[in-house]
């Protein structure tokens, strides 16, 4: 097994072996844009049908989270960017410090997420059998983490929602189909990223990257990035529709 | 006129890439292109087997009209897991795994492709999903059409849909990883001096197909794993009930479906154009042109898909422009198949075994392909959609195409793949039982599509039988035209004739190696001074052949080293 | 063409500072736009925010501003496929005729097929 920074057999130069992997990552992240186009089809198309109950399940969504989680990932761009940089400029403890942060603020994400999730599932909002956006509306009790403002408003919005779309809850359950595809897809690859974080984490320990050779973690921003960007739009699409309300 | 008819006998290499290591291990676990190749050899034949089954099966129901052998649900079945694994399977992989994985590093001088331990993990990726996919064959089968359409596929079918769509969704980033692989390597590893328009047009070829690998791919994997989420899960895009669309996925699935033909076929001309000059003994007739051909294929296949959807309520704005679309993309594959012709004019032609399968390729890719502008043509569509008529011209570009591609390839490379010859005169007797099977199985199928014979039937009007008995009997004897290489193919890579470097005699890198090859390749990295196809400059193949007008008057160093 | 020399271009930490700063900026306008009634605007500004970030992300984070013109072209086929993918199956969906309440699907063409509706 060839050791990072090590010439493998097929290149003739680290030069050669820098510019293909790199090359290969933005080719791969090109098919992660189509894999995402994919279900952003998905979403435009029923959004653009189904706007009350896009609206309507837009709304249930907490802006604060969301917003946080938005913060969150942006950030951990900004401290995937200085890893790298720490790399380049062989500052080996730095590496370590900024992807360690890059790693925190990704698990911080996924426990805004969990929070996200168990909600829904508690308010009946996974799509399937269970489904019911009017549960809350019906059953306040239930939902205690709504406060009574809040909880007056999503009334109102889903009195109003009722009217203009007679079939809300099965349209609605179109939007949860998105926001869980979505987020769940999203998820998923920050899932992996997080594992190549730790991957990079070990071999910075151990003293791997420098100026001369910083590939790997080159490239694993590329691919953290991305899930950013990712969720640059995701926040707006799922998060913001028809707020003004 | 072979050089070796009076050189004495030849020995293989006493090292090459077959005997390098020894054990089960050093193959499974092997980062060789040419070992991977030979991996997917075994696995594309495998399924090429399963697929022929139930090829078999069908026609053999279809015999009677009235569906005397299988009940509809079965029959169902058998159309089925006959599309789902030729595909997906066989067809997608079958050249660019294992003739561009052999060949792409040799022909640019790399010792290997850009990622060679993506490139094994590729093949355990289409391991792992033709595993799901025949789990789903032997528990429950499935009954859906390869089309996979929504909500048969999501709600109502009682087949084994989702494991099914699991296998088809991991096999697909086996491709991806493949066309990633190629596209990396072209760019990166090429040897000194191989530029661009010095390439094999084998690996323009294989560059497109790559292109339509990356941007195509992942949208069925996504349409896939939606659908599969549907079934499993109940989201609701595709779900009338919900308020979604079955639209919608005939949409995303044939964004990629489309394509994916051309993931088919491109490779195939990619041989094609390695065959032809090489008998004809002339440089390819536009070289340009034909490279470009191949990137506007691969790009303009992107923008027809809708073809496919002609019936379903589209707006007639929408269908004339998909039309128009449709009939442009036939236009770069006449340009190439008139640069192959004019590469025949004023060549010295022979006509051994891939020269055979070269000329099947022009007469029945071109039929099939113009049979496809009578589908692409909106009013005739209306009658002939889901008949035998789109049957037959699939098939006829399919097999009567990418396949007959694929075997002329195989037996062209087999004596570098093997460094032994297979035996020519059985080979070209195989090619025309092949030849004449599948004009028998196919031809039929266009008579009766236009006569109504719908697809996908498990019965169908007595006055149709005899087309269909025809069909059947072609398909028997297409049977042996398959079966025979298998056999003296295999059978020629442990007792066939001793090949020697460069048998045929051809040009390209790949032909300046030993047979088999080194398992880094070439013992020196090469460093090349000459044009593709340089018949005209190339004393040392000892043909007889004009000097061409312009030629460089470099001659070509005898092997790769400098 | 597969050896060719190019120093590293290191951006600087200051610069990522400006970029990290602008895109919180951003998307602060981002949720404050949203609470603005622009109608369907709406969808239209908050897209317009949304790729102007990632246009940050990709061209400083990603360094795609300093890579090869190679990868720029990635980058550019990358996102007209996925236009692609968007807007001509979009352009269905948008010329789809209603008429009546029913679809006037190609068979019109074959008029015998569906009966006349006055």
């Amino acid at each position: 097994m060839h050791r990072t920074g090590s010439l493998y057999g097929q290149f003739k130069t680290l030069e050669q072996q820098k510019d293909t992997a790199t090359l290969g990552m933005w080719i791969f992240l090109v098919t992660e844009v189509m894999f995402f186009g994919g279900i952003m089809l998905a979403y435009t198309i029923n959004r653009h049908t189904y706007f009350h109950a896009f609206a309507m399940g837009s709304n249930t969504l907490s802006l604060g989270l969301g917003g946080f989680n938005t913060v969150v990932l942006l950030a951990s761009s900004f401290t995937m960017a200085m890893a790298v940089w720490s790399a380049q400029t062989s500052k080996k403890n730095l590496i370590t410090l900024f992807l360690s942060l890059t790693i925190l603020l990704g698990f911080v994400f996924f426990g805004v997420k969990y929070v996200e999730y168990a909600q829904k599932f508690h308010h009946h909002l996974v799509p399937g059998k269970n489904f019911d956006i009017f549960y809350c509306a019906n059953n306040p009790a239930k939902c205690e983490d709504i406060d009574a403002a809040d909880m007056a408003k999503e009334k109102e919005e889903l009195e109003a929602a009722a009217k203009a779309d007679p079939d809300l809850n099965a349209h609605a359950q179109l939007y949860y189909s998105a926001y869980f595809g979505m987020t769940g897809l999203h998820a998923l690859h920050m899932v992996i990223g997080a594992g190549l974080l730790f991957w990079l984490l070990k071999e910075s320990v151990a003293g791997k990257f420098n100026a001369e050779w910083n590939n790997p973690v080159d490239i694993v921003g590329l691919y953290w990035h991305f899930v950013d960007i990712v969720w640059i739009y995701l926040f707006p699409l799922l998060y913001l529709i028809d707020r003004h309300k | 006129m072979r050089a070796e008819a009076t050189a004495p006998a030849l020995k293989l290499p006493e090292k090459h890439y077959l005997n390098a290591t020894y054990g089960i291990r050093s193959w499974l676990l092997t980062t060789d292109h040419k070992r991977i190749a030979l991996l997917y050899l075994a696995s594309v034949t495998f399924f090429f087997f399963i697929g022929g089954f139930f090829a078999m099966m069908i026609r053999l129901h279809l015999l009677a009209p009235n569906g005397y052998l299988l009940t509809p649900d079965q029959y169902n079945r058998m159309f089925t897991m006959h599309g789902v694994t030729m595909v997906f399977f066989f067809l997608i992989p079958s050249i660019p795994a294992i003739l561009g994985n052999f060949l792409i590093p040799i022909m640019i001088g790399a010792k290997d492709l850009a990622f060679p331990k993506i490139n094994l993990l590729s093949w355990y990726i289409y391991i792992l999903g033709g595993a799901f996919t025949l789990w789903s064959m032997v528990n429950g089968g499935l009954d859906t059409g390869w089309t996979f359409y929504t909500p048969l596929s999501t709600i109502y079918s009682n087949s084994a849909v989702a494991p099914a769509v699991v296998g088809v969704f991991i096999t697909g980033f086996s491709s991806i990883l493949t066309g990633l692989n190629f596209l990396v390597t072209v760019h990166t590893m090429r040897a000194p001096g191989m530029t661009w328009f010095r390439l094999p047009l084998f690996v323009w070829a294989h560059y497109a197909t790559s292109i339509v690998m990356i941007l195509g791919t992942p949208v069925i994997a996504i349409t896939l794993g939606l659908a599969a989420m549907e079934r499993v899960f109940g989201l609701g895009f595709f779900n009338p009930a919900m308020g979604g669309d079955p639209i919608l996925f005939q949409h995303l699935f044939w964004f990629y479906s489309h394509p994916a033909v051309y993931i088919m076929i491109l490779p195939a001309m990619g041989v094609i154009s390695e065959l032809i000059p090489t008998f004809a003994r002339k440089r390819l007739f536009g070289y340009h042109f034909v490279a470009a051909a191949s990137l506007a294929i691969a790009v303009i296949g992107f923008v027809v898909w809708t073809h496919h959807m002609f019936l379903t309520g589209q707006s007639t704005y929408a269908a004339v422009a998909f039309s128009f679309l449709t009939f442009i993309v036939a236009i770069p594959s006449a340009i190439k198949t008139f640069n192959w012709t004019a590469t025949l004019f004023g060549g010295s032609i022979s006509f051994d075994t891939p020269m055979l399968y070269a000329f099947g390729f022009l007469g029945l890719f071109m039929i099939g392909g113009l049979t496809g502008l009578f589908l692409g043509a909106l009013g005739v569509d209306i009658n002939i959609h889901d008949t035998y008529f789109v049957v037959a011209h699939f098939h006829y570009i399919m097999v009567g195409g990418a396949v007959m591609g694929y075997l002329g390839g195989l037996h062209f490379w087999w004596p570098k793949i093997t460094g032994r010859m297979y035996p020519e005169w059985l080979a070209r007797i195989a090619a025309f039982i092949l030849f004449i099977g599948f004009n028998f199985t196919f031809f039929p199928q266009f008579i009766v599509g236009i006569m109504g014979m719908p697809r996908r039937y498990h019965t169908y009007p007595p006055e149709f039988q005899i087309y269909n008995v025809m069909s059947t009997a072609g398909a028997s004897i297409l049977a042996v035209g398959y079966l025979l290489p298998m056999v003296y193919l295999t059978w020629a890579a442990f007792y066939g004739k001793v090949a020697g470097e460069n048998p045929w005699p051809a040009t390209g890198l790949e032909w300046k190696t030993q047979s088999p090859p080194l398992t880094e390749n070439f013992e020196v990295t090469p460093v090349v001074t000459w044009e593709a196809y340089d018949f005209h400059n190339r004393p040392d193949l000892g043909l007889d052949v004009p000097s061409g007008k312009g030629s460089p008057g470099v001659v070509a160093p005898a092997h790769g080293d400098d | 063409m597969s050896e060719h020399e190019h120093t590293e271009h290191i951006v600087s930490p200051g610069m990522y500072l400006t970029i990290i700063t602008t895109l919180l900026v951003l998307t602060g306008i981002t949720v404050f736009a949203a609470f603005v009634n622009l109608g369907r605007f709406n969808i239209v500004v908050a897209l317009l925010i949304a790729t102007v970030k990632a246009t940050l992300v990709v061209l400083i984070f990603m360094h795609a501003k300093y890579a090869p013109e190679r990868t720029k072209l990635v980058i550019i086929a990358g996102i007209f496929w996925l236009a692609l993918l968007l807007f001509m199956t979009l352009s269905d969906y948008a010329s789809r005729v209603d008429y009546r309440g029913v679809r006037y699907p190609m068979t019109q063409l074959t008029s015998h097929t569906i009966e006349h509706r006055g």
